[in-house]
């Protein structure tokens, strides 16, 4: 994960030539910031601004996540139970100074699921972080088990299986906020959204970054050098355990319930899949990697009742074959952009895709005429894909499937052999001119 | 008393060697691959659910052979087209494909299958109580599953220790590559050390499919479960590993055996302010109860104490 990742491995003290100018160095930053401003006049619908809502708190939960798996190279399995803490937290201060009795306006809420994420990265971080490589992974596990299964049995503070739900709009208000409306939630996941972007991003060009990057790539040599590399494990596990408590400490004052279901095993995974998707070898990877699968997660859910089935196929072949995630294919076009040659296997990856997207659409139908014998087999055989009625039972749409899958799937391989070559050619021509 | 001592007893160590068919496998491929595999319990689960599809149509016994064979040629397959193409990105990415294959597993189980446990029975030859003991009887096939565990232990160990191809396995162990200068096809041994492994779990599914539930959610509630027992035991120690099912498998039994809380022991809360409210919580919570946590406080335990596992040798 080191070739396409510059942005994170270049080394510190060596910024291309001379120092950055101001516009250079913030101007990223105000451009996002505009972006976040101006969203919700574009996508101005209830359902796009609660998406938006959603995206902006799993962003912080992916970065936070990539702040082991991509700077430190700690594979965690239990990240969720930071955020769940954390919005367990933030939702008993919340209900705890409903009236509007206390003095602190909503807008530091979570800082209060930050802290708590924080203390519980230390006490957990102590204990895990002994331990790296695959034992690190099985502790986490361990860990995630530990505090879902002992929440159940504190039914008090984490009630139970429903939950404990909370009312944003009893918090002592300031400015005439109410946070009643779902855009005003928007602006205060925003601004949160991006102070914890911006923090986490300062950290990876912090001394203590590098030496992140540095455990990660050879804790030996790092060890040697004079670092103890579990204190560095330790500190980053902590302020990952930070940043998660954020998300969780937003997330409650957006659905305004917790449950224990939201630091479990599922949601630990799917932080992993957000992460690695968008690509742990880059900032923007987790960031991306967020705002794809809770799209996804949305749309597919919609479209087919095995849409989670889509999900892993997806991550397993992002392992298998973009091990770099989504930002590592964008970041491979870098040095074709460069050598102004992407328009000449552009081709290639069109002729690529189609056959892939003919493939992905006989495999779809197997899952589909698979799950509708078997689990929706009451409903009837009947059903349709893309507009075409059929008989799940019927020889011919298994036959197309089997023939689009084969097919596709045989001239998909052989295209991207193809794209392959021709990026490779593409690579040696530019460095030739 | 002595009967819940008996019975828990019996029933930990039939759950313990469960947990050890499965341990054994995850153990031998870690050690050999350097890859603990997620999927370990996915595969017991597929073993549990292909042995319940099989006995419906053939019979419990044809499905208890022929359900661990199609699992290790599954297996097989996953290791030399999934695992083999992952090794070159490295152990995190290894990992990582081990866990979206668990995803994978589930959700298509769920596709099949769906997400209620399914009606797989106990076959009618084994279908009588085994004895009686304290007024209670005890379920053949229960002890069916003990003696068939111990069997596949006793055999393993014989081939591991005695057999040819045994020794090479020995060898690969701590020195794949000696092993590949001596010209044996260490692809190969992975690749069939990978479906013997898988084959075992998903023999441990069909003996305990009948026994506890078949559902879609059963790799889920024992994954976790299986991998403190590797870490418990030390990665990579087969020793271990046999320790530690037994240990877990003990103290989960008799965990559920006791109903008795702190609040039994020691009276009712006293004081009457704000913090006892979730003070009594923790007070009036049974033994019973706290039983599916304390694998994973015996797995902090041993972390703070023997950060090596009981028996385990090497750091990571």
């Amino acid at each position: 994960m080191s070739d396409t990742s510059d942005t994170v491995v270049r080394p510190a003290g060596f910024p291309s030539g001379a120092a950055p100018g101001p516009l250079r160095r913030y101007g990223p930053w105000i451009v996002l910031a505009l972006l976040l401003l101006v969203l919700p006049r574009v996508f101005s619908s209830g359902l796009s601004i609660s998406t938006m809502c959603v995206m902006g708190t799993m962003i912080i939960f992916a970065l936070s996540y990539n702040m082991l798996l991509g700077q430190s190279g700690l594979l965690s399995f239990g990240h969720a139970v930071f955020f769940g803490l954390g919005g367990f937290l933030t939702a008993q201060m919340m209900n705890m100074m409903a009236g509007g009795e206390g003095p602190l306006p909503l807008m530091v809420y979570p800082l209060v699921g930050g802290l708590a994420g924080l203390v519980f990265g230390v006490i957990f971080g102590a204990v895990a972080t002994r331990r790296a490589g695959t034992a690190f992974a099985m502790i986490t596990l361990g860990i995630g088990e530990l505090v879902t299964s002992s929440a159940l049995i504190l039914r008090g503070f984490f009630g139970g299986e429903t939950g404990i739900t909370v009312d944003r709009t009893e918090i002592h208000q300031v400015f005439g906020l109410s946070f009643g409306p779902q855009v005003q939630v928007y602006y205060l996941i925003a601004g949160w959204c991006l102070v914890s972007v911006i923090a986490m991003y300062a950290i990876t060009r912090t001394p203590f970054g590098r030496i992140c990057n540095a455990v990660r790539d050879n804790p030996q040599r790092v060890n040697f050098v004079g670092y103890n590399t579990t204190v560095v494990r330790f500190i980053a596990f902590s302020l990952a355990g930070l940043f998660a408590g954020i998300a969780g400490g937003l997330a409650s004052i957006n659905f305004e319930i917790m449950n224990s279901a939201q630091m479990g095993a599922a949601e630990s995974g799917s932080v992993i899949l957000m992460a690695y998707i968008g690509g742990v070898g880059n900032f923007a990877g987790p960031i991306i990697g967020a705002i794809v699968v809770t799209y996804l997660h949305l749309m597919l859910s919609d479209l087919s009742d095995v849409w989670e089935l889509y999900f892993g196929l997806l991550f397993i072949s992002m392992v298998m074959y973009a091990p770099n995630g989504i930002a590592g294919v964008i970041m491979m076009q870098r040095p074709l952009i460069r050598r102004g040659q992407l328009l000449r296997v552009a081709p290639y990856y069109v002729l690529a895709l189609i056959p892939g997207l003919v493939a992905l659409a006989g495999l779809s139908m197997i899952i589909e005429m698979t799950h509708q014998l078997s689990i929706s087999a009451s409903e009837g055989l009947g059903m349709t894909m893309m507009g075409i009625a059929f008989n799940a039972d019927a020889l011919l749409p298994w036959l197309t499937a089997v023939v689009l899958l084969g097919g596709g799937g045989w001239l998909g391989v052989r295209a991207a052999r193809l794209a392959r070559e021709a990026y490779g050619a593409a690579m040696v021509r530019g460095r030739v001119q | 008393m002595a009967e819940i001592l008996f019975f828990s007893a019996v029933n930990g160590i039939t759950y313990g060697m469960l947990l050890f068919l499965m341990a054994s496998g995850l153990t031998v491929i870690f050690s050999m691959m350097g890859v603990l595999n997620l999927a370990h319990a996915s595969f017991y689960m597929l073993g549990a659910f292909f042995g319940f599809e099989i006995s419906r149509h053939l019979g419990f016994w044809p499905g208890l052979v022929l359900a661990p064979l199609i699992v290790a040629v599954i297996g097989m397959g996953v290791e030399r087209y999934g695992l083999r193409t992952v090794h070159k990105h490295g152990h995190v990415a290894e990992l990582l494909f081990t866990f979206g294959l668990t995803f994978v597993i589930q959700k298509l189980v769920e596709m099949v299958w769906g997400k209620l446990p399914v009606d797989y029975l106990v076959p009618p030859s084994l279908d009588f109580p085994a004895f009686t003991i304290f007024a209670t009887e005890y379920p053949a096939f229960k002890l069916f599953g003990l003696l068939a565990s111990i069997a596949i232990f006793l055999a393993l160990m014989l081939v591991i220790k005695r057999t040819r191809i045994g020794l090479i396995v020995q060898a690969a162990l701590t020195h794949p590559e000696m092993v590949g200068m001596l010209g044996h096809n260490v692809d190969r041994i992975f690749m069939l050390v990978f479906g013997v492994g898988v084959g075992l779990a998903a023999v441990a599914g069909v003996i305990a499919g009948p026994a506890l539930v078949t559902q879609s959610n059963m790799a889920g509630l024992l994954g976790p479960i299986l991998f403190v027992v590797v870490v418990v035991g030390g990665l990579g120690s087969l020793g271990g590993a046999f320790v530690a099912s037994l240990l877990i498998g003990l103290v989960q039994t008799f965990a559920v055996a006791f109903n008795i809380s702190l609040a039994d022991v020691f009276g009712p809360v006293a004081a009457d302010s704000g913090l006892a409210l979730y003070l009594d919580d923790i007070w009036s919570v049974t033994v019973a109860q706290v039983a599916p946590v304390l694998p994973y406080l015996l797995l902090v335990l041993i972390l703070i104490f023997r950060p090596r596992g009981l028996m385990g040798n090497r750091e990571s």
